[in-house]
């Protein structure tokens, strides 16, 4: 690809960013509404533990702020189809002249980075109704954690995100029950071994587990980048895996609809 | 030059149809639906066949569901045909769909627009896309709109707050901003106010003059493909039944050309009024 490809490749992909936190602004009514339910919810969960001892807080509190995080990465990603199929310019995204990859990673950029930004604004609030200790915190190994496993769930996204692609309601809906899927298996309230015998082998292979335990690990018993070692190679394997994978899979299903017609908007 | 060159273009969707019953199926066997429904082919665009020179402007008219849209989605890449191919300047639709995408552009018939965002803001998200630097963008958007008799003023509003006048306009200074060699028209003027059709009309004449611009309009309106149109193809169920110059189509129908319309036309090569034909 030459520089002036590239180059072009990159201000499209940053157009992409640049629209969606426009949106943002536009539906800002929407977006406090949806703060307020990330924060209450966090704090609903994490005052079941008080009058426990601190690392239970904690671990509730860990729990609902990373699948805040990861679910809010995970949705973006996967509804972007959905969204621009709403608005009714699914075609003129479809027919831009620019790879789908540029058009992905910047769904992509702008999902992680909003998630941050909305993960951030729920962290700083939780001192106000929480007296936890964090001084434990080992926040080379937390923020490693949070970066790795954000590849995952944008590999888990991009395979959802072809749902609404094939099938404009149900393929939404498919998305909604695969994100709810992953909270089950992923040990977002509790340890996975308290799951039923038969749904265990699901937790294995959801990055999400692997997230969870490393971070937990991190910030209640400050362990080392050395120490999570073996969970944070999963998760990389698993987002090196999953994002070619969520890549071939939305081609596919990109093909899918252009033979079937399914891009054309609804309504 | 040639602009687009069409060969024995078709494309078929499924569709599920739902099959009568007389009425005395069991309960089960009704709620098993495979017995009420099937499958059936649609054939949308029917081995079409038809070649463009560039700076032509050409008609497609045919009732709903004739297969008009369907066509143009085949050449603006958003389809993939069955058989027959199509290519636009040289590059086919199907293996170089990046060429192709960098020098067409589409207005359709909804106006397909980020609602909450500006018309600025929609402009330049889409100049980015077609990597057209935004001072260049903004300046383009702005010529286009004001010559189109848009509001300066309201370039900042959001989508929504704007006619469906003033939303078509937007959407041809969109297409028009990255300059296409190819425009593709999707009934570009339906649900317009006269004057805005008025306004539309003859910023198609002028685009054609000063640009060279190749120009395919689909239309329900036999006036307006009679009166932009170098040539006219009147589609019925997928297929070109016809394809001529206006004159030349209206000579099909006895009588002093001058009193023809292309309705008549329409009516002469199918039996039906385009009315009738839409039901």
């Amino acid at each position: 690809m030459t520089n002036i490809r590239l180059s072009r490749e990159l201000t499209a992909s940053l157009a992409f960013v640049n629209r969606n936190f426009g949106l943002v602004k536009r539906y800002l009514g929407w977006e406090l509404v949806f703060l307020s339910y990330s924060i209450i919810n966090v704090i609903t969960i994490g005052l079941i533990a008080v009058g426990h001892d601190n690392d239970r807080v904690l671990f509730l509190v860990i729990g609902a702020l990373m699948w805040g995080f990861l679910s809010v990465v995970f949705h973006e990603v996967s509804e972007s189809v959905s969204w621009e199929r709403w608005e009714g310019t699914i075609e003129y995204t479809f027919m831009a002249p620019i790879y789908r990859f540029t058009h992905l990673v910047g769904s992509c950029s702008f999902a992680i980075i909003y998630s941050m930004l909305r993960i951030a604004i729920v962290l700083a609030l939780m001192p106000l109704f929480f007296d936890i200790d964090l001084s434990n915190v080992n926040v080379a190994t937390a923020v490693t954690t949070l970066v790795i496993s954000s590849l995952s769930f944008l590999g888990l996204g991009l395979m959802a995100a072809v749902l609404p692609l094939m099938s404009t309601e149900r393929g939404s809906q498919a998305t909604h029950i695969m994100g709810a899927v992953l909270m089950l298996i992923s040990g977002v309230y509790y340890e996975v071994d308290v799951l039923p015998q038969w749904i265990r082998p699901l937790s294995v292979i959801s990055p999400g587990t692997y997230t969870l335990r490393s971070m937990r690990a991190a910030i209640i018993n400050n362990a080392s980048l050395t120490d999570r070692l073996p969970d944070l190679i999963i998760l990389l394997v698993i987002g090196i895996a999953l994002i070619p994978l969520g890549l071939w899979v939305f081609h596919l299903g990109e093909i899918y609809a252009k033979r079937t017609g399914k891009l054309k908007r609804s309504g | 030059m040639v602009a687009l060159v069409c060969r024995n273009a078709s494309k078929v969707f499924k569709r599920r149809k739902k099959i009568k019953t007389n009425g005395d199926l069991s309960l089960s066997q009704r709620f098993k639906r495979k017995i009420s429904w099937k499958r059936e082919d649609v054939r949308a665009v029917d081995d079409i066949c038809f070649s463009m020179e560039k700076g032509e402007i050409f008609g497609i008219v045919g009732p709903n569901g004739s297969g008009k849209s369907t066509l143009v989605r085949l050449i603006s890449t958003l389809l993939l045909p069955d058989s027959g191919t199509i290519e636009v300047f040289g590059h086919d639709v199907v293996n170089q769909h990046l060429q192709v995408r960098q020098i067409i552009n589409r207005v359709s018939v909804e106006a397909s627009f980020f609602k909450k965002l500006s018309s600025m803001e929609n402009l330049m998200y889409a100049a980015r896309l077609y990597g057209i630097d935004s001072t260049v963008a903004k300046r383009r958007a702005l010529e286009i709109l004001v010559q189109l008799g848009f509001e300066e003023d309201r370039v900042n509003e959001s989508m929504q707050e704007l006619s469906r006048g003033m939303q078509q306009k937007v959407a041809i200074a969109r297409a028009l901003q990255t300059s296409p060699s190819l425009l593709l028209m999707d009934e570009p003027t339906t649900g317009l106010d006269p004057r805005s059709k008025r306004d539309v009309r003859g910023f198609v004449h002028e685009i054609r003059e000063k640009m060279d611009t190749t120009i395919i309009i689909t239309s329900h309106d036999m006036d307006e493909v009679d009166n932009l149109c170098d040539r006219v193809a009147v589609i019925n169920k997928g297929k070109f039944i016809a394809l001529n110059t206006p004159i030349g189509l209206k000579k099909l129908v006895e009588g002093d050309a001058e009193d023809v319309s292309l309705e008549d036309v329409f009516m002469k090569l199918t039996g039906k009024e385009l009315e009738e034909a839409d039901e």
